[in-house]
């Protein structure tokens, strides 16, 4: 057989084993999407009613809280980055870092020093592999969320919110994260997660006027309890839509990677045909090239 | 009277949804009852179960940790981070 053939043969053959791995992660992560899109629905009517329920302190008292007065200056903002544990979903973190990088970039031109959270293996490489600090990290679980690992963030960023700026403390938040726009679009997006601005309802045209609120013990009390679950839903919403988003990404990516094999694999055949063929085409001009020899020979 | 529309949600789904004549759940401040055309509320709940009693009598327990109660037009929303049917 010769060489050329042999080497094309091969590469096929490669291209094949690739295309069964990247067709089993495809199908796999489309799976999981379903899964995920689930969970970001199903957790909805909890984010929703308590969204409410901050409004409804909001617009019937007048209660200042620590979490949602603006500081007059700010000195420090933490970034909160999600990313994925796992690659192969194409630009999926690079983009997500990419707008973190853009955003810090823009508080420090604001003069404001930036601390990072980050959420995710590929997170936590990048900034490992550039020798750069960060504060906390969380790792192994951003496939599959769990409000547990919500909490924890949201419990660690409080934290540092409450501490004072002196104390290393920091004044502002933000998430950076991919939202899931659909199966195509996963687009990254910055969140300020606090200071909370409130946004006060605007009042429809045929809005019925709200009688007065009753708070449980007082409209204080209420808020404080409120806002943390409040950041918390927030945080939890950001990482099953990061997950589903990671999902769609991994699915996009390894079909244009199956895609991409076929393409390989019909070009590989064509020219192991053409090589092939140009072996035949040889032999049987060597034979006939002897067979003449032969004859004039005699 | 028209009844109550309650719905029990826990930070990852919707726990039970339906119509209910009375709530009756245990706040910071103590035990509170919800009949429909309660005025609009918004408490802290306590460690505790959340009692729902249906129209027709039967009676709905659910566990309720770190929770709030929220009332608005006949709406009552029992939302805690994590929360079961007992």
């Amino acid at each position: 057989m010769g060489a050329q053939l042999r080497v094309y043969r091969q590469k096929i053959k490669s291209a094949q084993t690739t295309k069964k791995i990247t067709k089993a992660m495809e199908l796999i992560a489309a799976s999981r999407i379903q899964k995920a899109q689930a969970r970001v629905a199903a957790s909805s009517p909890y984010s929703r009613a308590i969204t409410r329920a901050v409004s409804a302190v909001a617009t019937h008292s007048n209660v200042d809280h620590v979490l949602t007065t603006e500081p007059e200056r700010i000195e420090r903002a933490a970034v909160v980055i999600l990313t994925s544990d796992r690659g192969l979903a194409g630009a999926f973190n690079s983009q997500v870092l990419r707008e973190a990088e853009q955003l810090s970039e823009l508080l420090r031109s604001e003069g404001k020093e930036v601390s990072y959270f980050l959420v995710g293996r590929k997170a936590v490489g990048y900034f490992a592999f550039r020798r750069r600090e960060f504060e906390q990290q969380w790792v192994g679980s951003s496939e599959n969320p769990d409000f547990d690992l919500a909490k924890e963030i949201s419990d660690a960023v409080l934290e540092a919110f409450l501490r004072d700026a002196s104390d290393g403390g920091v004044d502002e938040i933000f998430v950076v994260y991919n939202r899931f726009v659909s199966m195509m679009t996963q687009t990254p997006s910055v969140v300020r997660l606090l200071p909370l601005e409130v946004v006060e309802g605007v009042a429809e045209a045929n809005a019925q006027i709200e009688p007065l609120y009753e708070f449980e013990p007082d409209a204080e009390t209420v808020l404080d309890s409120l806002l943390p679950v409040y950041i918390e839903s927030r945080i939890f919403n950001a990482l099953l839509q990061s997950s589903a988003a990671k999902h769609a990404a991994t699915q996009k990516a390894m079909k244009s990677a199956s895609d991409n094999a076929d393409k390989l694999i019909t070009d590989y055949t064509r020219l192991a045909n053409n090589a092939r063929q140009a072996e035949i085409t040889q032999q049987i001009s060597e034979i006939v090239g002897g067979a003449d020899a032969l004859v004039a020979a005699k | 009277m028209a009844a109550l529309k309650v719905s029990v949600v826990s930070a990852d789904r919707e726990i039970w949804s339906g119509e209910a004549s009375m709530v009756v759940a245990r706040t910071v401040e103590g035990q509170i009852g919800i009949l429909p055309g309660h005025e609009p509320m918004l408490a802290v709940l306590a460690a505790g179960e959340v009692r729902v009693s249906l129209p027709d009598g039967e009676k709905i327990t659910a566990n309720a940790e770190d929770g709030f109660l929220s009332v608005q037009s006949n709406a009552v929303q029992i939302v805690a981070s994590r929360a079961e049917l007992a």
